[in-house]
Order: C-alpha cells, then sequence, then structure tokens
C-alpha cells in the first residue's frame, strides 16, 4: 500500500473554542530513574514555556530523554521535583485533554480505524452517538482515510496509521495536542507528505502543540520554536525561535534565514552528540558544516 | 534540467479493486483456488504412502511383532461391515455410545474450564494482588501430572461421571488460565496508556484492552486445553469408566480384541482434530483483526 498526500478537505467543522488558546509551562522539572544509590538523571531542571497557538519542536539527540519529558507533560510519568502546568493547572495523570500520538503506533489493532476514533468519545459518553459518528466520519475524510474506516490497523500502511492516530487524538478536541517523533519510521516518500500534511491541519486552527524530533530539518519546517536539548540529562540549551511566516512552504527551507538557524541548532545538537560519544570524541573531528552536508 | 512526464495513465479511472464475491460465490472461487494448489495433491499422497508401509507391515510381510496388530484392510473392513467380527463398527449402536459420552464429558470439563480459567487468568495477568494471592498455588498444582490426581478423585467423587470430568476440567484449566495470564501479559502498554489518555475508566479498560488484547493467546490456551482435556479424559477412562473412547479401548484390549482397540484409538484421532478446529474456527471468527494482521504479515 502506498500513502497518498491526503489534502485536508475543506468540510464544515464545529467549532473548537479550545484550540489555539492554551499554555502550557515546564518549572524546573526534574526526573531521574534506578534505586538511590546508582540514580541516573535523564531530565534535570528543564523550564520552557509552550504559548498558547505555538507549535513548539523539542528536539535532541536520540535518548536524551524527550519521551520522558513526553510521558510527564502527558501525565503517565510525574517529575522527581517541578512541576508542569497547563493553563496554570497543575498536570497530575493522563486526562483527554492532553492527547499524545506515540513513537510507535498505539491503534488497538482489535479495532477497525472507525472504532479506534470513537473509542474516546463513546467511552465517556459524550454527546449522543450519531454525532459522534458524524464527526468520526468528517475527521476520517479529513485525514483522508474515508475508504479506509472499516480496515484494521494492520491493514493500513505507516502514514495512514499516523493519520488515524491523529483523527482519534483530535477527536477528543484536546487543549494540547503532543506528538513524540510521530514520522520516524515513514518511509522517505512519504515522510514530506505527512509533514506537509499535518502543518496544514495545524494552521487550519493552531492547536497548541508539543512536536518531539531528531530532525533538524524536520522541526524547523514545522515548528514556532525550538526548544533543543543538551544530552542526557536533558537541559534546554537553546531556545529558537523560527520566524518563518505561515503558511509554511517547502520552498521556504532554501532562505539564508532558515540556513542560519540550522547551522546554529547542529552547532548545538553537534557539541552534544560528541559528548556521548565520551571517550571517542577526538576521533571524530566531523564539524557540523559536513554533518549538514549529509542531512 | 528538464522533467518530462509521460503521464499515460491520467484518464484511466478504472478502480483498483473489483466487486468481491459473496457467499457460494466466494466458497466456489476458494474451492477452485484450493485444487489448483498442490497442497490437497500432496496430502493425498502423503496419507497413501502411511497407509501403504502400514500395511506392508501388518498385512503384507506380516513382520514379526507385527502379525498380531490388525493391518489397515482388517481393521477398514470391520468398521464399516454391518455384521463386525470383533464387534465394533458403524452399525453398533455400542459405538456412538461410547463417542457420545466422551463428547459429553469433553464438553463439560471444556466448559467448566474455560469459565473458570479464562475470568481466573484475566484477573491474574491484569492486578498484582490477585496475581501475588494465588500464582504460588496455582504454580505448585500446575506440574502435578493429571495421573497423579486420579486416586484423589475417585476418593472425592462418587461414581464414574464426576472422577473423569474433574480430571479432565483440571487438565484444561491450567493451560486455559496460564495462556490467558500470558496474554493479558504480553499487551503492550502503550494500548493501556492510548486508553488512558482517551478517557477510559479502569472497567472500560478491562473491556476494551485487557480482554480482546488477550484473545489470541486465550484461543492458542484453548487448543491446547481442548487437547489436554482428550488426554487427560482417555487416561481417566482407561482406569474408572463404564463408557468412552478411553474405556472401549482398554477393555478391547483386556478382552484380546484388537480392531475395536484399533478403532477406537482412530475415532479418538478424529473427534480430537474435529474439536480443536471448532475451537479454531471460533477464533479466527471472533478475531478477525488477528486473522487479517497475520495475513499482512503473509501468514
Ligand atoms: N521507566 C524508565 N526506567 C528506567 N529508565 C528509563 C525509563 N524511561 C526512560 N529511561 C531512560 O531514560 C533515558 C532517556 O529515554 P527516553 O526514551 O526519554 O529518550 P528519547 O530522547 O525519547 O530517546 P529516543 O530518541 O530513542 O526516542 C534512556 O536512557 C532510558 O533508558
Ligand atoms: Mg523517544
Amino acid at each position: 500500500m502506498t500513502t497518498t498526500a491526503a489534502k485536508p478537505t475543506a468540510v464544515t467543522a464545529p467549532v473548537d473554542h479550545a484550540a489555539g488558546k492554551s499554555r502550557v509551562e515546564l518549572k524546573n522539572v526534574s526526573r531521574g530513574f534506578g534505586e538511590d544509590w546508582a540514580r541516573e538523571e535523564v531530565v534535570r531542571n528543564l523550564t520552557f514555556e509552550i504559548k498558547p497557538g505555538d507549535l513548539t519542536c523539542i528536539v535532541g539527540p536520540s535518548g536524551c530523554g524527550k519521551s520522558t519529558i513526553v510521558n510527564m507533560v502527558a501525565g503517565y510519568d510525574h517529575p522527581d521535583s517541578g512541576e508542569i502546568l497547563l493553563n496554570g493547572q497543575k498536570v497530575v495523570g493522563p486526562a483527554k485533554d492532553r492527547m499524545v500520538v506515540f513513537q510507535e503506533t498505539a491503534l488497538m489493532p482489535w479495532q477497525t480505524t472507525f472504532d479506534n476514533v470513537v473509542f474516546g468519545p463513546r467511552l465517556r459518553h459524550e454527546g449522543s452517538r450519531p454525532e459522534i459518528e458524524k464527526e468520526a466520519h468528517r475527521l476520517l475524510e479529513k485525514v483522508g482515510l474515508g475508504e479506509f474506516k472499516q480496515k484494521y490497523p494492520s491493514q493500513l500502511s505507516g502514514g495512514m496509521q499516523r493519520r488515524a492516530e491523529l483523527a482519534r487524538a483530535l477527536i477528543n478536541r484536546p487543549l494540547l495536542l503532543i506528538m513524540d517523533e510521530p514520522f520516524r519510521g515513514l518511509d522517505a516518500m512519504s515522510r514530506p507528505l505527512m509533514q506537509e500534511f499535518f502543518l496544514r491541519l495545524f494552521e487550519e486552527n493552531r492547536r497548541t502543540n508539543l512536536f518531539v524530533t531528531s530532525e533538524i530539518e524536520e522541526a524547523i519546517f514545522l515548528a514556532d520554536r525550538l526548544v533543543v536539548l543538551s544530552n542526557r540529562p536533558a537541559q534546554v540549551r537553546a531556545v529558537i525561535e523560527i520566524p518563518l511566516p505561515r503558511p509554511r512552504q517547502f520552498h521556504m527551507m532554501s532562505s539564508p534565514e532558515v540556513f542560519e538557524i540550522k547551522r546554529q541548532a547542529l552547532e548545538i545538537l553537534h557539541d552534544e552528540a560528541m559528548k556521548s560519544f565520551g571517550g571517542a570524541a577526538h576521533f571524530a573531528h566531523r564539524g557540523p558544516a559536513e554533518h549538514e552536508a549529509r542531512a | 534540467m528538464s522533467v518530462i512526464a509521460h503521464d499515460v495513465y491520467a484518464g484511466d479511472r478504472t478502480p483498483a479493486r473489483r466487486q468481491q464475491p459473496t457467499g457460494f460465490g466466494m466458497a466456489l472461487h476458494r474451492a477452485k483456488k484450493g485444487l489448483r494448489s498442490p497442497t490437497p495433491y500432496l496430502m493425498v499422497f502423503g496419507i497413501a504412502v502411511w497407509l501403504f508401509a502400514y500395511w506392508l507391515l501388518c498385512e503384507g510381510l506380516s513382520l514379526p511383532r507385527f502379525e498380531k496388530i490388525p493391518g489397515p484392510v482388517t481393521i477398514l473392513s470391520d468398521w464399516i461391515s454391518a455384521n463386525p467380527q470383533q464387534g465394533t463398527s458403524i452399525y453398533t449402536p455400542d459405538y456412538y455410545q461410547h463417542i457420545y459420552v466422551s463428547c459429553r464429558r469433553i464438553l463439560i470439563a471444556f466448559v467448566l474450564a474455560t469459565a473458570l480459567g479464562v475470568p481466573l487468568g484475566l484477573l491474574m495477568g491484569w492486578s498484582a494482588k490477585v496475581k501475588d494471592y494465588t500464582f504460588p498455588l496455582f504454580e505448585t498444582l500446575r506440574p502435578i501430572p493429571i495421573m497423579a490426581w486420579v486416586p484423589l478423585a475417585i476418593l472425592m467423587f462418587a461414581g464414574y461421571e464426576t472422577p473423569v470430568i474433574f480430571l479432565a476440567t483440571l487438565a484444561s484449566f491450567f493451560a486455559t488460565t496460564l495462556n490467558t495470564m500470558l496474554g493479558v501479559q504480553s499487551i503492550d502498554e502503550s494500548y493501556f496508556r492510548a486508553a488512558g489518555c482517551l478517557g477510559s475508566r479502569k472497567r472500560d479498560v478491562f473491556w476494551h484492552v485487557v480482554v480482546p488484547g488477550a484473545m489470541p493467546f486465550i484461543f492458542t490456551g484453548l487448543q491446547i486445553s481442548i487437547g489436554v482435556a482428550w488426554f487427560s479424559l482417555v487416561a481417566a477412562e482407561m482406569v474408572s469408566g463404564d463408557f468412552g473412547l478411553g474405556y472401549l479401548i482398554l477393555s478391547s484390549y483386556v478382552n484380546s480384541v484388537t480392531v475395536p482397540m484399533v478403532i477406537g484409538m482412530l475415532t479418538l484421532g478424529f473427534v480430537g482434530w474435529f474439536s480443536s478446529a471448532i475451537v479454531r474456527f471460533v477464533g479466527n471468527r471472533l478475531m478477525q483483526w488477528h486473522v487479517k494482521a497475520l495475513a499482512m504479515q503473509g501468514r
């Protein structure tokens, strides 16, 4: 099966007042794992803010603790110290106001695509059955899965699964959408298609978004701000604003501005990646410029 | 650089998929496809080779140690004869009585074991507390061979029927419970997380994640369980019984009539095969998602 580029189609959507109005703050968040005597800090003293209507990208070297941050914001895990606030309220556990699109697909394999999408509202008894189903049909059309509603997740391609998961998250109208490397593992053809598709979806109502990736190009293309993390324990190394206008287009990626941002970010990331190499660092003399040439 | 696009398919709007046949058409399609594959021919050939070897050993060459064993021709002619020389054939009501009694016992044992084992396994897999309470005892009793329970079963239960059913139930109960528990433990954490942020309550998680997620393991367990149920049933019938295929086999041996003995064995084989086929069929019916996922992996 191949992934087709599905443009969000213009179907009248119910007004979603929550979208684009929520603010997330992380204040001195720290988290470690392991017993006291062998405790390894994974996240250290993390402070940053996700502004309402912004798409904030967390970029960091692989294994630096990005998913740990995601888990804490989602409420699956709790900081050892510090706090996470959503619109001023402390996050204590998972809830439908923060939806996560996971690194690996988490569609229930025993439910059809359609049943996956209606799962949340149906269980919470929100609205009548026809209302829920109408909204599910609308969202599935929108993500280009109109003909795949009755298929099981295993019958969808990777890109389709990601879109089905987006629909399942969006039907709950979350205050914050969290995406943990959602396009990792997609092939080189469908990845840019998914990025563009997702951009259009985001730009439609600018639902506050926390997006995790280890690809700097992807981050710059999508984000309003980059939060560049250090190697483990994850700390904020830099916050970079992306001044590109919206709607974003692929051609913007070749502007000198982007080039400069990329250089800065890569320099930091390269620095951090070298640290994780430890003793082997002096063997690898590749500078950021070469790093970039490979990207 | 210029790119020349040869858009030859631009005008072709034929759908990529044709209408799927339904009902009888589908059955016909499957039968045709099956006959075109080598599978049925290989199977028939395989069976023929084994039967021939069996015939050669017992009847063709009558090798030493084999001459007392009834060969395929003797068995088949007795099996389908209206006046069987050794007393058991498809025309004797006794034969069906044995089959019926064994099947009824299996059915009761299997239903009991499933009704007890699946819920217990689900709870053991889902709740650490339930597992802590039950697992040590479970793991101590499970390795006891079912034959070791026979004296206790006869002491505990009166008559022929209940001890036999108890033994078959016990064996399949352990298989079902263990597999169900492993099934729950095999469910990926991410489904629980997804259900968590979608706002499901504990009860919903149980019904919509734990139960369907464990289903493939449960049905593997049920297939094993019906197999061990037959195994322990026949063993039990040989020790204590008045009817049933196990009883038929042993009493024929005791009375030196070897043909009904082998007929009993073969009948057990067919009935056992049929019963696991039913379990598999029900499983595949209930788990279309699993069948399709396996098909996508080319299995
Ligand atoms: N529950 C846990 N218990 C123990 N260690 C953990 C736990 N969760 C994460 N870690 C450790 O924290 C570190 C960071 O993990 P994390 O998954 O957050 O990184 P990541 O940046 O998301 O990596 P990736 O790029 O592979 O997605 C890893 O070394 C991991 O071993
Ligand atoms: Mg991760």
